[in-house]
């Protein structure tokens, strides 16, 4: 599995808030993202968005509620198209899984679509130490991977690099002249990658919808590579997590009208391909074999919990990320793992384990906008506070992570707010402790624990003289109108 | 004015503007009295509960939650001058209490009959029903008092109150409500999370400054104070030349 590293986000997004060329890449990124989106949305018409969503909502509800139902039609039509599915219960088995059929088939060169869930399991890595070359084929997961470096949003993984740090890459990499074009830096790329589609014995690919009913794998993009590494090479395996999967066709509609309009707002993608099987004797190319692998790598314990089974109606569009104000000032590497921001701090938690990334599902204000832009209206806000309660709560003792000195404030709190006498007493400390600190009225910058952390930007206001209900006492309550 | 209905309403006025800004309650209970409404003021109340929940302690959450039930129970309407303790109230008081059937109740009862502040106004009351949100910003700004106004996140997206407090504003006399950038973006408060996440939290707050010095304004106004605290105590360390008040504030009239 791909390394994980949440641990660390204090320290990370300390760094990542004062990385000026970061911020610049993420707000060129994300208010051009957010932008086109609520373009798209207005010209559809607002009314007409909310029918798409609640559309979709219900069919996500419907198809993860029955996900052993579905999977199983996955299955039966893959296998009946002439393709094979595999389960796989976690990343190791599904890297060797992925593994073994690379070795079966003598394969040296993989190329790769960019797949969130190989990220998830980092398959590179594992086909790299056996001695294969790996390449990914979109720009974005070409840039990632010449810099040895994880991807930070879900639709555009080296979204936090600037176009500056591109071109010097390239230029190093590659030995090619210094240029800031993109134009220019994509026909690089093409041309480094064009040997390596014709070189290449197996093609790994993502999925963003498996359809049951026909057993076909659903690719969308902007390159059109991901069409290249589903096609050229002998062997095509897809890799999916299991709620991926969606009835008919007919349910894909929809999800085709919102996921580009979410993503990037594009009214459709430049790319759908469906892959239904391996080469038929009719067709005049495509795979000789073809592998679909569904991953579940934590996903049942998000689906058995019903505050975070929501979790799993998620396209992956990144809208989340894009109006997200903790992401756009943080980045994605912050968070830790593979997969960022707003849906991140839900997922993670839920894959890797809540102790493993306590900070995620607190490093946010819960102002709501994520679940104002999913389009299958994921309420994130919600299961954010879940995971906060487990947290402070959890009869599961290694859920439990929530400090001492947290406990002791929070009973504190409603001890002092439960009783009149000790909330009167609790003013009156409040204000002898403070007035010797304030300067007209207020407490500047000071060394007394967790208040510092206030007044370290900001000034804090000392206790009234008398408080509201004093005065309604005082010069209210018999004022009438 | 034609003659306002006979409205009796409690008000609930949060535990923050209880103990650190009581001037602004004083002004909600002058405003809602100029309108005819009957006020009073439950003396049980104390916290609703919100920070608790928000981090994550329901147990203590739910004990405030329940002292506030009793204190409200008797009440008609029940005003609220925060959009964050009104979405918890209306909200998540309905989660809180998901498996206990009798206080489920008791809050769904209650959350029907919570508005606030503006949305009270505006919506049981009808002022400023003639002011159309249009009218908000380009008003004649001569010798007004410039105001900008930030909605707050509970508010906006959990309340879904959006237009009522602009329209308010533009109603005003003596007001020019001006346009913030990027207004509905959080200005970075959270509760816990400005002190959890300091370093986060400033980055957000030093954004919401610089469209607030952008837009102008005299006066950075919202309907709730713990926002206003947030954005004010980094003000006031500024010395920026701004003034910060609670909407109640200027729709009473009083002077910065
Ligand atoms: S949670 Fe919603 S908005 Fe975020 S990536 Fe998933 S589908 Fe998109």
């Amino acid at each position: 599995m791909a390394e994980v590293v949440t641990r660390q986000f204090v320290p990370a997004s300390q760094a990542a808030v004062k990385d000026v060329q970061l911020r610049q890449a993420l707000r060129r990124a994300g208010s051009g993202f957010d932008g086109t989106r609520r373009e798209a949305i207005a010209e559809v018409s607002e009314e007409v968005w909310e029918g798409w969503r609640e559309q979709a909502r219900k069919i996500k509800e419907h198809t993860i509620g029955h996900l052993d139902y579905y999977l199983a039609m996955l299955e039966r039509n893959v296998a009946a198209a002439g393709g094979q599915v595999h389960f796989a219960r976690d990343a190791r088995q599904a890297n060797a899984i992925v593994s073994e059929i690379a070795r079966r088939n003598g394969v040296k060169t993989v190329t790769k679509s960019k797949s969130m869930v190989s990220e998830e399991l980092g398959l590179n890595h594992v086909l790299e130490a056996n001695g294969i070359d790996v390449f990914e084929t979109d720009l974005g997961e070409y840039i990632i991977q010449l810099a040895e470096e994880t991807p930070s949003h879900l639709v555009a993984p080296a979204l936090h690099k600037t176009r500056g740090q591109v071109a010097q890459l390239f230029a190093e990499q590659l030995g090619v002249p210094y240029s800031e074009d993109i134009e220019e830096m994509a026909r690089v790329a093409r041309v480094a990658l064009r040997q390596k589609f014709l070189e290449a014995d197996m093609g790994v690919s993502g999925a963003n919808f498996l359809v049951a009913e026909t057993g076909s794998l659903v690719i969308i993009t902007n390159e059109g590579n991901g069409r290249l590494c589903t096609s050229a090479p002998r062997i095509h395996v897809g890799l999916a997590g299991m709620e991926k999967v969606i009835p008919s066709l007919q349910d894909l509609a929809v999800f085709l009208r919102l996921l580009p309009r979410s993503a990037t707002g594009q009214r459709i993608s430049s790319y759908v391909s469906m892959v239904t099987g391996p080469k038929r004797a009719e067709d005049e190319d495509g795979p000789e074999e073809f592998h679909l692998i569904i991953v579940d790598n934590g996903r049942s314990r998000l689906l058995r919990d019903p505050a975070l089974r929501e979790s799993l109606y998620c396209i992956r569009c990144g809208a989340c990320l894009n109006v997200c104000p903790i992401y756009q000032r943080v980045g994605g590497h912050a968070y830790g793992w593979v997969y960022p921001g707003p849906i991140g701090s839900i997922v993670t938690p839920g894959l890797v384990g809540v102790a493993e990334a306590k900070d995620l599902p607190n490093a946010s204000t819960l102002c709501g906008a994520c679940r104002d832009a999913c389009p299958v209206q994921i309420n994130i806000p919600r299961m954010l506070l879940h995971l906060r309660h487990q947290q402070a709560e959890s009869n599961d003792e290694n859920e439990r992570t929530s400090s001492d000195t947290d406990k002791l404030l929070a009973r504190g709190f409603a001890n002092v707010m439960s009783s009149p006498l000790l909330l009167k007493l609790g003013r009156t400390v409040g204000r002898a402790v403070s007035k010797p600190l304030a300067k007209s009225g207020k407490i500047g910058e000071t060394r007394l624990p967790l208040i510092s952390r206030w007044t370290q930007a900001r000034d804090l206001p000392v206790p009234a003289e008398r408080s509201f209900r004093q005065r309604w006492r005082d010069e209210l309550s018999k004022d009438g109108r | 004015m034609s003659q306002p209905p006979p409205v009796r309403a409690s008000l609930f006025v949060t535990c923050i503007i209880d103990q650190l800004y009581p001037e602004v309650g004083v002004s909600v209970v002058r405003v809602l009295r100029r309108h005819g409404v009957d006020v009073d003021f439950p003396e049980g109340q104390s916290c609703c509960g919100q920070p608790l929940y928000n981090s994550g302690f329901t147990q203590e959450a739910r004990r405030l939650a329940i002292r506030t039930l009793d204190a409200l129970a008797g009440s008609d309407y029940v005003v609220v001058p925060s959009g964050s303790c009104g979405a918890m109230m209306r909200v998540f008081y309905e989660d809180l209490f998901a498996d206990d059937a009798e206080n489920l109740e008791r809050a769904q009862q209650l959350g029907s009959r919570v508005y606030e502040f503006t949305e009270f106004l505006a919506k049981v009351l009808g002022v400023a029903d003639d002011v159309t949100g249009d009218d908000a910003a380009g008003g004649d700004a001569t010798g007004s008092e410039k105001v900008t106004y930030h909605p707050s996140c509970h508010l906006l997206r959990e309340m879904r109150v959006r237009e009522s407090p602009r329209r308010l504003l533009s109603g005003c006399s003596g007001v020019a409500l001006v346009d913030l950038p990027e207004a509905e973006q959080c200005c970075g408060f959270g509760g816990t999370f400005a002190v959890k996440y300091p370093h986060i939290s400033e980055e957000m707050l030093a954004d919401k400054l610089a469209t607030i010095t952008q837009s102008g304004a005299d006066t950075i106004t919202a309907c709730d104070m713990g926002c206003l605290m947030h954005i004010g105590g980094a003000i006031s360390r500024q010395n920026l030349p701004v003034s910060v008040r609670h909407i109640a504030q200027i729709l009473d009239g009083e002077q910065a």
